[in-house]
């Protein structure tokens, strides 16, 4: 039978007693544990966790930097910023983002061809940000907006710095432009330095000196909450944070001259071409043009699709740059750098004349080479040969100066080679040599340097292509009489402190070699090219009336051969297969003040198309309001 | 004057023994009734600002308090006794609603809890942290303690029927009270060691057994809290941002409504279950200290009463009920600061919502009553 349990209420209570001091005690200890943890999280690791705390509450927002205005060399504005009117849409304060969408293509304030776009940027966008939907409003758009803003929960309008081209496309080519950061541009841009802005210089100064003009963003420490929204403060009392302003980029002055620039622009308004005038004493560039061009801003404010394919798909190339990256041949505007080697070398009387026939053929053979223009000059000595551009004079000089002599006559004078200018994309040209075209060519008969070729050498056909600026640039040397300046676009450069840098120009390796007479020689063949007096040069009805004396020279790149026994017929010829003009020139002549490189695409003859609009250009930099000399600074 | 002196001090007096008369009456007990208010009142306090100082959050919770005072105060004048008759009626209908909870129950927060009355939502489990304890006191009280091989098993099942059924609700954290309200009964009845020991081996077996019946985010549970920085912004990140808001108050705090993690939103139910994040956050350690202070003489009050009362039943719900207390404070304190797995147990009295607070102050006031009815023997 087993022990019956009797209830001992004595034992029961002291048992209960026990329990309850254990029970007290691990009470005791547990909380003991709490303090310690607490003690190891609060005093041990508490600026471990102050910091993390400090991570999770503050981001560091970007404030752009402004980025520097560009001027020309008065102080005329080219490039600046101003205030742009956007619209902006906050996704989650918008009801109905559909209806919303489809109610602004209704007013007309975003094409419905954009709206997929637009719904896209939204959805890769947090809620709470400001997504900007329509850039660049004018004021109607902005008034349009503003009366039916009632209707747009959740859309505002803001303003954004956006880059500004007062003048539209003037002086596109040499200033570039400020467009969205690609893809690749994030390759190897610095990303810190972009927070905040989804625009970048692109080609041109603004490409060159985007480091420059950029400046060096700053920032704003905002308080978020776990959402990573911004919050104005995170409970009653207001956050303390450190900003840093933004240092605005450097303003830079170029060497352009709008004045010059303009003139340039609506001088050869209407064609394809190029004019580059320069400053040859420091090799300061006062016009850069190639035209056609386009508008910048389209860039600036976010090119479509559309409008690019446009500009890409234009017969006319506006968006290649033909001044600095267009390779023609150099047609007749190679003699005076020929005739001045061949001087040098002495390879040639210039007193002594020979008779033109309008034909040269090379001894024992049949080939016939032709004056370009088909006339004939009779005698001519080197000085008038320069001048009336003979080519029969310059086909027998080339044929006895040979090859090799020419290139090391032009070499010096920078030809096949890039000057240097201070914005990038410059294309070098060819200065073919034999060696040039045995490394060229594959086929074994290609290259062979045949003497023909030489003969065409002479008036600058053949394989030799240069560049505008490559001219503007022989053109300063000569004028110069041999002295080399790299062209420069960027003068000077003033820091957000007000403080001017200055940059020296730089001077190249000068034509060494020549005597004065020379020189003397070669530039009054030159100054004939723009004058009647003992015969016409050939650009003498370009420079009628003119107050000071220009030297120039005319020059026609063939675009397409004519067959032997045809002649070449301006008219008979399709527009895009005549000859390119070239005229090149400094003015005043003695101590000339600019040089100028002009090419018309398809022009015709130098003398008609080209030498024209170089007369415009010098007029417009070396005349005053009253139409007289301005006085040398 | 002197007059006037020594009558003030006898009003002052007769004033004092009349708020002890007071309290006899309403068989309260003062130093525990101060110590509730006390931690009530550093809570509404917290809840403000941890709530985003929301005035309706604060209204609700004075509500709730109000309503557990009234529940306090009633059941502190019930007599023992009937306590002690009703006790397994009052547990068999919670289990008859936890049953009907299982079958029609409303579903919030992806578990079923909740029993929807029209006028209120109602939620059994709550019931049966006061019925699970007071049975097993019911049914302990005559029997010869310590407990044979028979009662246990009885016990177990009573303990665990109730604690399944909240556990497949699923409320983990509710099942968890309930299981230690019952078993610190038998613990208080005098549990030989060595059967403590066992059951805990069997505890570890049922565990291992368990993993496979755990939902996915039970599990996740126990993965976070063995190593929180595996899922920094999923399961873990309630505990990281509890430990940084912890953490980054230091000893002083950041000062009332200015801590970041709390009022940027960077700490997850700052205002519910994690709300002693935001106290250490503001208040620092000492504000911390001062809580587990309040928090400890409550407990330490209530287990002293437990002590006082006079017969089996009442000692050992009593003792369960004070004890009951100090594990929900442990169990939050530890889950916060990342000594214990996440489970959802509140702050008692401080954190907002549930019908939890009514609960324990109907608890409180069941423990009173088993205070204040001793038998005069003896004494």
């Amino acid at each position: 039978m087993p022990a019956v349990r009797i209830k001992d209420h004595w034992r029961e209570q002291r048992l209960f007693d026990q329990r309850s001091v254990v029970c007290a005690a691990i009470m005791g200890l547990a909380t003991l544990g709490l303090i310690v943890r607490l003690f190891v999280l609060q005093v041990t690791r508490h600026d471990y966790y102050l910091e993390l705390s400090q991570g999770n509450r503050v981001r560091t927002e970007p404030i752009p930097a402004a980025r520097g205005l560009i001027l020309d060399r008065h102080g005329e504005l080219i490039a600046g910023s101003q205030p742009a009117y956007q619209l902006e849409l906050v996704p989650e304060e918008v009801p109905n983002l559909n209806r919303t969408l489809t109610s602004l293509v209704q007013v007309d304030l975003i094409r419905a061809e954009d709206v997929a776009e637009i719904k896209r940027t939204i959805a890769s966008s947090r809620t709470f940000d400001s997504v900007p939907i329509r850039l660049r409003m004018s004021d109607e758009d902005v008034a349009r907006f503003a009366v039916r803003r009632f209707e747009f929960p959740g859309l505002d309008i803001k303003t954004r710095q956006t880059r500004w081209y007062p003048n539209g496309e003037l002086a596109v080519h040499a200033l570039g432009y400020v467009g969205a950061i690609s893809e690749q541009d994030l390759k190897h841009i610095d990303r810190a330095a972009y927070a905040g802005t989804s625009l970048m210089g692109k080609l041109g100064v603004e490409g060159t000196y985007e480091h420059e003009l950029h400046g060096t963003n700053g920032f704003r420490e905002v308080l978020v909450n776990a959402q990573g929204r911004s919050v104005e403060r995170q409970g009653p009392f207001v956050q303390s944070l450190r900003t840093r302003a933004p240092t605005p980029g450097d303003d830079l002055q170029l060497s352009i001259d709008l004045k010059v620039q303009r003139a340039a622009e609506s001088a050869l308004a209407g064609h394809r071409g190029a004019v580059v005038a320069l400053d040859p004493a420091n090799g300061d560039v006062l016009a850069l043009v190639s035209l056609p061009g386009f508008d910048p801003t389209l860039f600036a404010r976010g090119i479509t699709a559309g409008e690019y394919g446009v500009l890409q798909n234009d017969i006319d190339r506006p968006l290649f740059n033909r001044a600095l990256r267009g390779t023609y041949p150099s047609g007749s505007t190679i003699k005076p750098a020929i005739a001045l080697g061949a001087l040098t070398d002495h390879a040639v009387d210039p007193q002594r004349s020979i008779f033109c026939a309008g034909v040269y053929q090379l001894p024992g053979s049949s080939r016939q080479f032709r004056e370009g223009k088909g006339g004939k000059h009779g005698h001519v000595a080197l000085q008038e040969a320069i001048a009336r551009s003979c080519d029969v004079y310059f086909f027998g000089l080339a044929s006895t100066l040979g090859v090799d002599r020419i290139d090391t006559a032009l070499a010096p004078f920078g030809y096949g080679e890039v000057t240097g200018i201070d914005i990038g994309g410059e294309k070098p040209g060819i200065l073919p040599s034999p060696e040039w075209k045995h490394q060229t060519f594959k086929r074994p008969e290609d290259q062979v340097w045949y003497p023909g070729e030489t003969v065409n050498f002479g008036i600058g056909q053949g394989y030799l292509l240069v560049t505008p600026i490559q001219l503007a640039h022989v053109a300063g040397i000569l004028g110069e009489r041999g002295r080399n300046f790299r062209p420069r676009l960027v003068t000077a450069m003033r820091d957000a402190g007000g403080h001017l840098r200055r940059i020296a120009p730089i001077e190249g390796k000068p034509v060494t070699g020549v005597n004065a007479d020379a020189w003397t020689l070669v530039v009054n063949g030159m100054i004939g090219a723009t004058q009647c007096k003992a015969y016409c040069g050939t650009a003498h009805a370009a420079f009628n009336g003119a107050v000071y004396d220009a030297a120039g020279k005319t020059g026609t790149a063939q675009v397409f051969s004519v067959a032997q026994n045809e002649k070449y017929n301006e008219k008979t010829v399709p527009e895009r297969l005549r000859d390119h003009s070239w005229f090149i020139a400094f003015a005043p002549a003695e101590a000339p003040r600019i040089a100028v490189a002009v090419l018309v695409e398809n022009g015709g003859f130098g003398a008609n198309a080209a030498a024209p609009i170089a007369r415009k250009v010098l007029d417009a930099y070396l005349l005053g309001a009253d139409g007289k000399l301005k006085p040398a600074t | 004057m002197i007059y006037e002196e020594i009558a003030s001090t006898s009003r002052t007096r007769r004033t004092l023994s009349g708020a002890a008369r007071v309290l006899l009456e309403l068989r309260i007990d003062g130093p525990l009734t101060v110590g509730l208010s006390l931690v009530a009142a550093y809570g509404l306090i917290v809840l403000y600002s941890a709530s985003g100082q929301s005035m309706p959050t604060l209204v609700r919770t004075l509500g709730r308090l109000l309503l557990g005072a009234i529940a306090m105060l009633l059941l502190a004048r019930v007599n023992p006794n009937f306590l002690r008759r009703s006790s397994p009626w009052l547990y068999a209908a919670g289990c008859v609603l936890l049953l009907i909870v299982a079958a029609v129950g409303h579903s919030g927060m992806g578990a079923q809890r909740w029993l929807n009355l029209g006028l209120f939502r109602f939620q059994p489990s709550e019931v049966m942290k006061l019925a699970v304890p007071m049975m097993c006191a019911w049914y302990l009280h005559e029997r010869p303690l310590p407990p044979g091989g028979l009662s246990l098993a009885i016990m177990g099942g009573v303990i665990l029927l109730p604690v399944g059924l909240v556990a497949i609700e699923p409320d983990l954290g509710t099942a968890a009270l309930i299981a230690v309200a019952g078993a610190l009964v038998i613990v208080l009845a005098g549990l030989r060691v060595r059967v403590m020991v066992a059951a805990l081996a069997l505890a570890a077996v049922v565990a291992w057994f368990g993993w496979s019946f755990m939902h996915d985010y039970q599990r996740r549970r126990v993965l976070t809290f063995l190593n929180p920085q595996t899922d920094p912004l999923g399961a873990g990140y309630h505990i990281i941002q509890s430990q940084i808001a912890i953490g980054s108050g230091g000893v002083f705090g950041k000062g009332w409504m200015n801590g970041s993690q709390a009022q940027l939103e960077f700490l997850p139910e700052r205002s519910t279950d994690f709300i002693f994040a935001v106290i250490g956050e503001e208040f620092g350690l000492l504000g911390l200290l001062l809580l587990l202070l309040l928090y400890v003489f409550v407990a330490g009050r209530a287990i002293y009463l437990a002590t006082q009362t006079q017969d089996t039943y009442a000692r050992l719900l009593a003792g369960s009920l004070a004890l009951t207390f100090f594990v929900y404070v442990f169990i939050n304190a530890g889950m916060v600061t990342g000594l214990l797995p996440v489970v959802g147990v509140p702050l008692p009295l401080v954190s907002y919502g549930g019908s939890s607070v009514v609960t324990l102050l109907a608890g409180f006031g069941i423990l009173m009553a088993l205070y204040s009815r001793r038998k005069l023997v003896g004494s």
